[in-house]
């Protein structure tokens, strides 16, 4: 617990330090919603509620590949030989799953106030559609981040971190899409009960699998 | 030329199958007709997909346990008979949708679900040419089948139950039990069902010779 501790406070003062790639993250996702806007938002028919929320969801998911598919290439080899003398993998991975979580959360936030501020927001319950934004974003986390573990022992191309994440985000995105467009009716929470199991079973299936999977992704 | 009991038990059910399949007596349905028939090609096909993945999901498991590479081979050649009979069962399942259906590929949810299924293993037949060291190889793509299957069955069993979908028994559709109320498609159906699967495990263990062989002869 307490080495998990120490390495999620490593990670996050890793990216303080260094924050171009925090910064570069927010500035990817505001220059999307940016060209949202200018496709969408200057012809105001093409934009009916259901093509809004399955557009940001969209946004988040490429957002998602990007942030997290880097965060196993930012170690070096030698920095990896020496996690590896330190901690065992178990908490390596629960830490980056953690930071992950927290940083996707942060990216989705910031990302639904700009994306609400260029395209309107059409939402009724807003309390729900943050749940699901949470919701989703921790899924995202925790499958990439195993993911981009994979990805990174195969030499790091983005071309491959992308056509292994994309089947694995699919479950998660239905399930997302659906929860988050019910709140957006404002309909009861009750009617999403279904869609909010799905999605923490998910998660906890793959934080799960992760967990009993990477020690052996770490040995090589 | 001498066959392992077994072998000469597929040709038999098979010829079986094929004989009474196509021209034995089947239940007189209204819009199926004839096409009912695809109860002992289609569904087959999916059944036999899922047992060859779950193979190889064994095999994979087997490899993390033991670092034996010839559990990976053979469980990387019960994907690939899993991915042979999964594309069978796409056209099967679209023709038979042209004539009950009206379209070869109607928006289907297990359809959909069943193509991302695709797309995972596609995904890891993919990972594995990025590789130039057999051991590496093996673990990575083992603990990505271990995941692929995992998403495999949410896809497959979990998601299509969410929402309505065309396929019989589901969604409010009857299922072929209904019409088969004389039982005369039973004692097709089942052979059908065991005979392709022992074609699938025959053309897989060839596929497994083969590929040991390979192995020796690059090896010296």
């Amino acid at each position: 617990m307490n080495e998990i501790r120490v390495l999620l406070r490593k990670e996050i003062q890793l990216e303080w330090r260094q924050r171009y790639a925090l910064n570069g993250m927010v500035l990817y996702i505001v220059s999307t919603v940016f060209i949202c806007y200018l496709h969408f938002n200057l012809n105001q028919n093409l934009l009916n509620p259901i093509v809004w929320n399955t557009l940001f969801w969209v946004i988040l998911m490429f957002t998602a590949v990007n942030a997290i598919g880097k965060s196993f290439a930012q170690d070096s080899e030698g920095r990896i030989l020496y996690y590896y003398t330190l901690a065992s993998p178990v908490s390596i991975i629960a830490s980056k799953i953690i930071y992950n979580s927290l940083l996707m959360i942060l990216l989705t936030l910031t990302g639904f106030a700009v994306y609400q501020m260029a395209m309107g927001n059409p939402v009724e319950d807003q309390a729900m559609y943050v749940l699901a934004l949470v919701l989703g974003s921790i899924g995202f986390a925790s499958v990439l981040t195993m993911i981009s573990a994979i990805a990174s022992k195969a030499g790091n191309n983005g071309m491959l971190m992308a056509v292994l994440s994309f089947p694995m985000v699919v479950p998660l995105l239905l399930m997302a899409v659906k929860f988050s467009k019910n709140a957006m009716d404002g309909l009861d929470p009750s009617v999403s009960y279904d869609e909010i199991a799905i999605l923490l079973s998910i998660d906890a299936l793959v934080i799960a699998l992760s967990l009993i999977l990477f020690p052996y992704l770490w040995k090589s | 030329m001498k066959l392992a009991w077994w072998k000469i038990l597929t040709i038999l059910i098979l010829t079986y199958v094929l004989a009474m399949g196509l021209a034995g007596e089947v239940p007189r349905q209204a819009i199926l007709n004839e096409t009912v028939r695809n109860l002992y090609f289609h569904v087959t096909m999916w059944f036999s997909m899922v047992l060859f993945l779950f193979m190889s999901l064994i095999h994979s498991i087997a490899y993390l346990r033991s670092g034996k590479i010839e559990s990976d081979d053979k469980a990387v050649e019960y994907v690939n008979t899993g991915i042979m009979f999964g594309l069978i069962g796409f056209v099967t399942g679209a023709l038979w949708g042209k004539y009950t259906w009206g379209s070869a590929l109607p928006k289907d949810p297990k359809i959909l679900s069943a193509a991302i299924a695709m797309l995972a293993y596609f995904a890891y037949v993919i990972l594995r040419g990025a590789f130039e060291d057999d051991q590496k190889r093996a673990r990575i793509s083992s603990v990505y089948n271990i995941f692929a299957f995992v998403i495999f069955n949410v896809l497959i069993f979990v998601l299509p139950r969410m929402t309505d979908t065309l396929h019989p028994g589901q969604g409010g559709n009857p299922g072929f039990n209904i019409y088969d109320n004389d039982n005369i498609m039973k004692p097709v159906f089942y052979p059908a069902i065991i005979g392709w699967m022992l074609l699938g495990l025959w053309i897989t263990t060839l596929r497994i010779r083969l590929r040991v062989v390979e192995r020796k002869l690059t090896e010296n």
